[in-house]
């Protein structure tokens, strides 16, 4: 089958044709980088089923960061690309593709953006571009789906036709004379026309004042912690809870009646009853505890959280966030960029470590990678402890985050110390703002929520399943001795929270479930939750990490996390 | 014509890219988002403490750490 690939700078909407052209459902944003893994989907050429792989974005051919090496490896495998350029900056875009031309590969060179160079002034003779360079030209506005028809047709022919390049190779290889020549060209074929500053250009400088910068910042920050929290106790409390509590309680009353409370099904898929009734925070069963805690407790703040992610991602926000953080991140050893996969990670922790591709050595992806999984809590867990601490008052909350923010600043000072290696400095392209387009951002939103419901359910129901059989066949008996020295005389805690630890390797947030049933004291929920958090990654993260930094450095952070977990843990129960 | 690093010019000020003093790995990083000899940026912002500056090339805006951006000579016009 042929292989097509989409290849372009960061950030100029391959992902946005890609899923036009085969209607599979890709993550776009507004921000260099969203894409770091290719992504392989199918579509029709006429008779022909071809191959068609996103590509993450790449400045050059000889690769700065991990994103970019998966760009060049591919490269060898495609057998036509499709060369994908933002028309409002096409100087600096040629740049690749006159990279590209010195492969002999078929190319296909797409102007994206087309809606946006009218009214920035800017004109492109493209029947000239491409007489100029020997290979087809196209324009589209990939988000509003224009020009794909066209890109579609000229793929088609492209099999067919040969290309006869105009420019030398030895031209092309040669930095300086690849620049020299794109002048050339950019004075053939572009005219621009002075225009005003816009006022989009004006808010955008404002963000990153030096000052007023870190206002807005502070304030945006602010103010989207209090939309998640809105719109996920808006859901909770208007749709969830009355669905669970009148609705779904009565069917699963009859069915526990049917079952018969003492039996061994009963056990499982209901669990204890507490009065004669069941507690949906406490029965431990798959339908009563396993469902409600998945949909009723997590899945509102998971829907909140991606959607406020999401309007900050799409507008082009991040970015800007990354230029204010840049100082507080160059003393963790990172630089401000690394503040994107810390954001994405708030929502699930392995999108987040897998955005740390991004960044260009190795020695800063190990400490992203171990910052997020020791202090970044995902939005799963984060419900949990809003759920459980939170019903104690929002000051305890605060004490755990504040904790968790703590260990992340602290552990991040101490790696940047200890770890070999050198950290480079910032450079981003830092997107246009983009009024976002609102059906995009809820089919975004869906994506994610949809990502959350198949990959989180299945692991969330066999935690709650081990924890039931944990406790049915009383196994934390024989553990408990062992592990009583750490867990009570450090952590201060009751022996039995030995059961939700042991969870915490499955699912974070039903261990931090699994405390609500222990009657523990409010310092004792803190100190759970926050070594919970801490304390090992989950399953899912723990692949990812070692499939990311290789078996040996999987060790060191979880080493990290686990010193990090005990001494943290004996401090609160200290000074608490 | 004088010749100054980056971050001494002004926010708002208007200057011609001269030289990139650094090895090939950085001239050619520079070189891939638009930055070379001859150039013309304006500087739009610069952070506080040492913290990133941020300058327009072309139909770019393109953040810089500070030490990166302390290679980068302009001259003024």
């Amino acid at each position: 089958m042929k292989k097509i690939l989409l290849v372009g700078n960061p950030n100029v909407g391959k992902s946005v044709i890609f899923s036009r052209l085969t209607g599979i459902k890709v993550i776009v944003s507004n921000y260099p980088g969203t894409t770091v893994d290719f992504t392989k989907g199918y579509m029709k050429l006429g008779e022909e089923k071809v191959e068609l792989i996103d590509v993450p974005g790449a400045y050059t051919l000889e690769p700065t960061c991990k994103a970019e090496e998966v760009a060049c490896e591919m490269l060898e495998q495609g057998d036509i690309i499709v060369n994908v350029l933002d028309a409002t900056n096409l100087e600096r875009h040629l740049n690749l593709t006159l990279q590209l031309l010195g492969k002999s590969k078929p190319i296909i060179i797409v102007l994206n953006l087309w809606d946006e160079t009218r009214h920035r002034g800017i004109q492109i003779d493209t029947k000239k571009l491409e007489a100029i360079l020997g290979v087809p030209v196209i324009t589209t506005s990939a988000i509003r789906g224009e020009g794909l028809n066209d890109l579609k047709k000229r793929l088609n022919d492209i099999k067919t036709e040969s290309q006869s390049r105009q420019l030398e190779n030895q031209l092309l290889i040669n930095p300086e004379t690849r620049w020299q020549e794109i002048g050339k060209i950019i004075a053939q074929v572009q005219t621009i026309t002075h225009r005003h500053h816009k006022l989009d250009e004006r808010i955008g400088e404002l963000m990153i004042h030096p000052f007023w910068g870190l206002v807005f910042g502070v304030g945006i920050m602010y103010l989207s912690f209090q939309v998640v929290r809105f719109i996920g106790e808006g859901l909770i409390n208007y749709l969830l809870d009355p669905f669970f509590y009148k609705v779904y309680a009565p069917l699963l009353d009859k069915l526990s009646i049917i079952l018969q409370p003492e039996s061994f099904t009963h056990k499982i898929l209901i669990g204890n009853l507490f009065d004669n009734a069941i507690d949906f925070k406490q029965s431990m069963g798959l339908l009563s505890t396993g469902i409600y805690v998945e949909f009723g407790m997590i899945l509102p703040y998971i829907i909140s959280f991606y959607f406020m992610l999401s309007i900050l991602e799409d507008v082009g926000y991040l970015p800007r966030l990354a230029i204010i953080a840049d100082n507080v991140m160059h003393k963790l050893g990172l630089h401000g960029y690394a503040i994107i996969p810390m954001f994405l990670g708030m929502g699930c922790n392995v999108p987040g470590i897998l955005a740390t591709r991004i960044l260009e050595s190795k020695r800063e992806r190990f400490i992203a990678i171990t910052l997020i999984s020791i202090g970044v809590p995902c939005a799963a867990l984060q419900a949990m402890i809003i759920g459980l601490v939170g019903a104690h008052g929002v000051k305890y909350v605060m004490i755990v985050y504040l904790t968790l923010f703590l260990v992340w600043l602290i552990t991040g000072f101490i790696l940047n110390r200890t770890v070999k290696g050198f950290s480079p400095d910032l450079v981003i392209e830092v997107p246009r703002y983009r009024f976002p387009s609102i059906s995009q951002l809820f089919k975004k939103v869906w994506y994610r929520v949809y990502g959350f419901l198949i990959e989180a359910v299945p692991y969330v129901l066999l935690g709650v399943l081990v924890v039931n059989l944990l406790y049915t066949f009383r196994v934390f008996n024989y553990i408990a001795p062992y592990t009583r020295g750490v867990i009570t005389k450090i952590w201060g805690l009751p022996e039995s929270t030995i059961v939700p630890v042991l969870i915490g390797f499955i699912r974070k947030d039903v261990a931090v479930a699994m405390l609500g049933p222990l009657n523990l004291t409010i310092k004792q929920l803190i100190i759970g939750s926050t070594i919970l958090a801490i304390f090992f990654p989950c399953i899912a993260t723990f692949t990812i990490i070692i499939k990311e930094l290789g078996v040996k450095n999987m060790i060191k952070a979880s080493l990290i996390m686990i010193g990090a977990s005990l001494i943290v843990g004996g401090v609160l129960n200290i000074i608490l | 014509m004088k010749t100054v690093p980056l971050i001494n010019i002004r926010t708002g000020e208007k200057a011609i890219v001269y030289e990139i003093i650094g090895g090939r790995g950085l001239v050619n990083r520079l070189g891939a988002l638009g930055i070379i000899a001859g150039k013309e940026i304006t500087k739009l912002s610069a952070m506080m403490m040492q913290g990133p500056v941020v300058i327009c090339i072309g139909n770019t805006q393109i953040a810089l750490g500070y030490g990166m951006a302390s290679k980068i000579i302009v001259r003024k016009e």
